[in-house]
């Protein structure tokens, strides 16, 4: 194999290697990291930013952003658990109210944006504060507790496979399908390409474009209501600063913040990697005061290797005229 | 016979200035119907209207005999007229063929249906790609292929969804000849299946070859219309600007002086351009031609320091030509490029800023600049080179022509007293007129001294303006033409040569 298919190999799976490089220099660093066991809770954990993130990457798609998320994620999971304590609604139901209320934040958003062309980061910006607002209204800032059966949800398996890891892996398979896989989905990745163009072809650019928030959203709320069926007890200051995981985890995996680059791959891709980084921080004992500085480190290594992967990209992308020397 | 298309006394103002007045054409079907006019005559907003982009201020239009108004690029598409723009609309993220199916992807059957069907959308891509003679993987993706594919699957684009009225705007500006004769023979195959074609070019040639009929506007009324037969080239020109255009091409006010300006000795860049040498003399416009792909606007990207080169060497006045863009812009040399709207303009700032841009720095006084000496360059500069703009500060660059952007694009250049000008198809997309004042423009500047490397696929343009043409094939200089052994045949011929024996296979 020549050296630069070689190095074409590397940059195309840019985001494969670094997940691989951290755990493996992990590994070396604690022992005990890589066995199974902590390796299968490090994806247990992602799966809460990772759920998100899918939606995240739908949004990423349309050169949008949803800065929301984090407040989605107390709200609706917060007017699930007071459905169920106060109508006494089980699992199912209260799981469905959740992510209907994700849903419906994701289109108040939508429709700001869509509807008085506000851009999306100023819209979501206030939404992450009149959503979170609403939410300690409604709690008076008191935790919730949520019934034992939704515990009983939460930490269930199915074949053995935690819950947590089943919704996000069921969710980011349906992500996947839909970007992949119908007109929606490549209708997504075209409008982020080139929205006039979008337009011009006839597209749906409204429904498109409202359709991202919604579904972020809806994630949002999903991954909300996955964690907190962990715990049982919804604080009020969940998922606050979440926001930010939840970005750089679809970025991280190789989604463009320009819009147009990126799949279901890059959310899944990016949270194992920043939950990796952060339970392998723990695992080696690092100072806990130090441990958002080194995470912060590595998200910008990781934003800067994935530039040197893009202008390379481009350069193999160049056209070549005649066979090189 | 009831015409497919029908304008009716159709007129539109902006703002009180009239775009368009009391025009009244019928577009018959089956015809190609050829539109000329110089840039701003009304033919952008004539073929807005058609699209619904822009409704009509009077009159009104008829297809196929009912009253046609459309409120949106949906309306004119549901009719079965399709658009291809001077600019493509394609997403280089998605392959060929979900380009083609964007707004109607073929499904799946059954519980499947929500998916799309891959392989019959292959299947129905290759079948029309193979209408255009296009062999390219319907698996590609856009951003891969050259501007003249880009362009082709553009069209492929409007035969699949069986337009009935096919609008293409400057569509051969970024091809090469090839690919320009395989777009003719597929508009030909569309003639054959009576279709009707609204054919907007500035190349006057490709409009009497293409067209059934041809409409000239001028200031936005209808000024001729007719058979394509009563229309030869000098009349076209004459009907267009209202006058004889005696000579688009300006007698050179003074002849190239001895001193060298530049010196490329050997340069090399892997895949692009192979040892390349050439000199440019003070006054001396010189032409470099080249099909698309022989690596004439690779070199001048080398010349200006935006791609490495990995070995020679280029001299500015004697002394070496090194680091960036910004460091040899510096050093005196200019480049107009190829691509004004991405790499050559900031489109939504004000014309002023545009101006004022390479040659800021002088402006600053403190920390500040200087607002009036800026203003004043600026309209300097406007006259310099006749710029027909409304106000200099509030008007974006975007409102302008193309001809009078373009202007705006060497007209940057000027304060910064280029030594070396490289021009990369400086009248692309730039009407009759308006060329024969950039032409102006580049004898000006030569008799001030400069150096003019002119990069141009249009073979006319060099062999009217230049002292010497250069002709590039595959990355190297295959030949060199002074004035006088200028012959088109011969010139072209050295630009094909080495391309036809490059055959796959061949040793390079």
């Amino acid at each position: 194999m020549s050296r630069d298919a070689l190095l074409d190999i590397v940059v195309r799976n840019g985001a494969v290697l670094v997940l691989l490089l951290i755990v493996l220099a992990f590994g070396v660093l604690t022992p005990g990291f890589l066995v199974p066991e902590s390796l299968g809770n490090v994806v247990k954990q992602a799966s809460f930013i990772g759920i998100a993130a899918v939606g995240m990457v739908f949004v990423l798609l349309t050169a949008g952003i949803d800065l929301s998320v984090g407040s989605v994620m107390y709200l609706a999971p917060l007017v699930a658990g007071l459905l169920m304590r106060e109508a006494g609604v089980d699992v199912g139901v209260a799981l469905l109210a959740c992510v209907a209320t994700g849903a419906a934040l994701g289109a108040v958003n939508a429709l700001l944006i869509v509807g008085l062309r506000v851009i999306p980061f100023i819209v979501t910006l206030a939404t992450l504060f009149v959503f979170r607002g609403f939410g300690t209204w409604l709690s008076q800032s008191q935790a919730v507790d949520f019934p034992d059966a939704v515990r009983g949800f939460g930490l269930g398996a199915v074949l053995g496979v935690p819950l947590p890891i089943l919704v996000f892996a069921l969710v980011a398979l349906l992500a996947h399908v839909v970007l992949r896989h119908t007109a929606f989905g490549r209708q997504v990745t075209a409008f982020g390409n080139d929205p006039l163009a979008a337009r011009k072809a006839g597209l749906p650019v409204r429904r498109i474009e409202a359709a991202v928030y919604v579904i972020s959203g809806a994630s949002a709320a999903l991954a909300g209501f996955v964690l907190i069926a962990q715990i049982g007890r919804l604080d009020a200051g969940f998922g606050e600063g979440r926001e930010f995981d939840v970005i750089a985890a679809a970025v991280l995996g190789g989604a463009s913040l320009f819009g147009g680059v990126g799949g279901a791959g890059s959310a899944v891709l990016g949270a194992l990697i920043i939950q990796t980084v952060k339970a392998g921080l723990v695992f080696s004992g690092v100072n806990l005061y130090l441990q958002p500085l080194l995470q912060g480190g590595v998200i910008l290594l990781a934003v800067f290797l994935d530039g040197l992967r893009q202008s390379r990209l481009r350069l193999l992308r160049r056209r070549v005229i005649r066979p090189r020397a | 016979m009831t015409p497919l298309l029908r304008f009716e006394s159709l007129g539109k103002d902006w703002f009180g200035v009239p775009a368009l007045r009391d025009l009244t054409l019928d577009v018959p079907e089956g015809a190609v119907l050829g539109v000329i006019g110089e840039n701003g005559a009304g033919k952008s907003t004539l073929m807005n209207m058609i699209g619904g982009v822009t409704p009509p201020s009077q009159g009104r239009m008829l297809w196929r005999g009912e009253p046609y108004a459309p409120l949106s690029a949906a309306d004119a598409k549901a009719r079965g007229i399709a658009f291809i723009h001077q600019e493509l609309n394609l997403f280089t993220n998605l392959s060929v063929a979900e380009n083609l199916f964007l707004d109607a992807f073929p499904r799946r059957r059954g519980l499947l249906r929500p998916l799309i069907d891959r392989r019959a959308m292959r299947e129905a891509a290759r079948a029309v790609l193979g209408r255009l003679n296009l062999d390219l993987s319907p698996e590609r993706e856009v951003g891969t292929l050259s501007p003249g594919e880009r362009q082709l699957v553009e069209i492929a684009r409007a035969l699949h969804r069986d337009a009935a009225l096919l609008i293409l705007d400057e569509p051969t500006t970024s091809l090469t000849p090839r690919e320009t004769e395989r777009l003719f023979a597929a508009l030909d195959g569309l003639r054959a299946e009576g279709r009707t074609v609204i054919y907007i070019s500035h190349i006057l040639g490709d409009v009497r070859r293409l067209a059934s009929r041809v409409a000239v506007l001028r200031d936005g009324r209808l000024v001729g219309e007719g058979a394509v037969e009563e229309f030869d080239v000098p009349r076209m020109i004459r009907t267009m600007i209202g006058r004889d255009l005696a000579q688009v091409y300006p007698t050179r006010s003074a002849p190239p002086r001895a001193a060298p300006v530049l010196e490329v000795a050997h340069l090399s860049a892997p895949g692009t351009v192979e040892d390349v040498s050439l000199t440019v003399r003070e006054g001396e416009i010189l032409g470099l031609f080249g099909l698309m792909g022989s690596g004439r606007s690779e070199l001048a990207r080398l010349l200006m320091g935006l791609d490495p080169a990995s070995r020679g060497e280029v001299r500015l006045g004697g002394r070496p030509l090194l680091g960036g863009p910004r460091a040899r812009v510096r050093q005196g040399l200019a480049f107009v490029t190829e691509n004004r709207r991405e790499e050559g303009l900031m489109m939504d700032a004000s014309i002023r800023d545009n101006l004022t841009l390479p040659a800021l720095e002088r402006f600053r006084r403190g920390l500040a600049l200087d607002r009036e000496a800026l203003a004043d360059t600026a309209q300097a500069l406007r006259e310099a080179v006749r710029l027909k703009a409304q106000d200099l500060g509030r008007q974006p660059v975007r409102a302008l022509s193309g001809g009078n952007q373009q202007k705006v694009v060497i007209g940057k250049w000027l304060p910064t007293a280029p030594r070396l000008l490289i021009l990369d198809e400086p009248t692309r997309g730039v009407d009759v007129g308006a060329r024969s004042e950039i032409y102006a423009i580049c004898d000006r500047l030569a008799a001030d001294g400069a150096g003019l490397l002119v990069i141009s696929s249009e073979l006319d343009e060099l062999m009217g303006l230049c002292d010497r043409i250069l002709v590039m094939s595959r990355g190297e200089v295959v030949a060199a033409f002074d004035r006088e052994e200028f012959e088109e045949r011969r010139i072209v011929a050295a630009a094909f040569r080495q391309a036809e024996d490059a055959a796959p296979g061949a040793a390079a």
